[in-house]
């Protein structure tokens, strides 16, 4: 609690070192997030994106460094030099402090769409049924997929299958939303319902982290853009004057090759 | 002289001790189906999900009894268990062979279905914040049942026909009792046709509830 009053942040990284095998891919990340920013995640491709966001909720394990949100440390513990791996109970808890959408949506083909978005209210948020459901209903329906509750993800477009992955995130109302290119598996003409979903939350004043390679989207919706290069933070700050005038060369010949659409 | 009883007639005759051993596949075979199942779902759990030296274990163990014929597996429980002390009836020790058996092809089974679904299931379950035995309850495992049904449901009918060989160590099955009662009213043939027929009635009854069991899981 007090860390969280002096320092204010949701989300402080430093020094985030990820490697599989001998391959650093994150090589000391430092970033801050505040309550309400939303932060677009930009960089060519391998230069370690996913990867962060995957340490933030550990689905990666990392070797260096720390992640905490609201002063809480991530995945591990540090005492006097020693870092221990948090119990899976722990971390299965602190998964749930953050939301993800993943690329491939990965929602559950045997569930009906509100069953989805349930499952982690009554299993996590240990909602009574009923309770569960009305809010299920309710994000169903922020996301225009209410009269598609009781379909199968089968018998749901990629853009409507997106739309309830960011329900079922959503739902669990988590201190922070990591989206790791959540269109990019979509047909181009679905990309714009998907998109008005996550401006909406923005709006909405959720807290946010998104890989995108919507380079206008990231533009119009973010208050500021951490460009990546080689599992570093290249260039970072916000988009009008980081995309008007790149300070780097990297940053400058990565926007060039980006299709600005 | 009276006229030699007719087949019906001895099948009546020979009632109970057909019936019981009909009574004797149908437990056994039952008895090594839900203990296999049990058991293999733990080792397709461990094939999957295990450290190194888990893995290692269940590996070993499914390709050994897999390879292993199952006659062997039979009089090794009856006879060798019994040399180390542990003292099992026949029937005891044919189930835990058969047992022994079914779970190493469940655990392969099992194995297969889990490593069919996506690890974005597992991932999307974990995001959420679901433990691992909440993301095996309600994620993985039903998806995992439905791949592994059709199987499991041929293993299942596997293990009637090798509860057959139970007879040899004399557990009084279905097989053992028809050849009794041939030996002593002869009609070999018809009641071969017989005892082929049951098991073609069990077989059948477990592809039915296999088939509703599919039916139920299944995602319209
Ligand atoms: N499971 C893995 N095993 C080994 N290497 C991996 C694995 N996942 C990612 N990498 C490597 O780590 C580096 C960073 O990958 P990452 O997926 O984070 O990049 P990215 O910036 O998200 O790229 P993209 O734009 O293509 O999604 C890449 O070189 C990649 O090959
Ligand atoms: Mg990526």
């Amino acid at each position: 609690m007090t860390a969280n009053l002096v320092t204010a942040n949701l989300l402080e990284i430093r020094d985030l070192r990820k490697s599989y095998g001998s391959v650093e891919v994150l090589k000391g990340v430092d970033c801050d997030v505040r309550a309400g920013e939303v932060i677009s995640i930009i960089g060519s491709s391998g230069s370690g994106k996913t990867t962060m966001l995957r340490c933030i909720n550990m689905l990666e394990e990392f070797q260096g460094g720390t992640i905490r949100i609201d002063g809480e440390e991530i995945g591990f513990t540090t005492s006097g030099g020693q870092r221990r791996r948090k119990s899976d109970k722990d971390i299965a808890r602190q998964r749930a402090l953050t939301g993800m959408a993943f690329q491939q949506f990965n929602l559950f083909p045997h569930m009906t769409a509100l069953e989805n978005v349930t499952l982690g209210l009554v299993l996590v948020r240990k909602m009574g049924r009923d309770e569960a459901r009305a809010l299920g209903e309710t994000w169903l329906d922020r996301v225009g997929l209410l009269s598609r509750k009781d379909h199968y993800p089968s018998k749901l477009s990629g853009g409507q299958q997106q739309r309830v992955a960011i329900a079922r995130a959503i739902a669990m109302s988590p201190r922070l939303m990591l989206f790791d290119e959540v269109t990019s598996a979509l047909d181009p003409e679905l990309v714009a319902e998907v998109l008005q979903v996550v401006r909406t939350l923005a709006e909405d004043g959720m807290t946010m982290m998104l890989v995108t390679h919507e380079m206008r989207f990231a533009y119009e919706v973010s208050s500021r853009v951490i460009f990546m290069n080689g599992g570093r933070i290249g260039e970072e700050g916000n988009p009008r004057e980081m995309f008007a005038a790149p300070k780097t060369e990297r940053l400058a010949a990565f926007l060039q090759s980006s299709r600005f659409n | 002289m009276n006229a030699p009883p007719s087949f019906v007639d001895i099948v009546w005759i020979a009632r109970w001790p057909l019936l019981y051993g009909l009574g004797t596949t149908v437990a056994v075979s039952l008895l090594a189906i839900l203990g296999g199942t049990v058991l293999g779902t733990l080792l397709g759990l461990a094939l999957t999900y295990g450290n190194r030296v888990v893995r290692l274990l269940a590996r070993a163990y499914t390709d050994i009894v897999r390879g292993t014929p199952v006659l062997v597996l039979v009089l090794a429980s009856f006879y060798i268990l019994g040399t180390v002390g542990l003292d099992l009836s026949a029937f005891q020790a044919g189930v835990l062979a058969l047992t022994l058996f079914c779970a190493s092809h469940v655990g392969e089974i099992t194995r297969g279905a889990l490593q069919t679904l996506h690890k974005g299931q597992t991932e999307a379950a974990k995001a959420i914040g679901l433990t691992f035995g909440q993301t095996f309850r309600y994620v993985l495992g039903p998806q995992a049942l439905r791949l592994a049904l059709p199987p499991l449901v041929n293993t299942a009918a596997e293990m009637v026909k090798a509860s057959t060989l139970l007879s040899v160590i004399g557990v009084a099955e279905l097989l053992l009792r028809t050849q009794e009662v041939i030996s002593r009213a002869f009609h070999s043939l018809e009641f071969y046709l017989l005892a082929g027929f049951l098991y073609f009635v069990v077989n059948y009854a477990i592809e039915r509830l296999g088939r509703a069991v599919e039916r139920r899981v299944s995602v319209q």
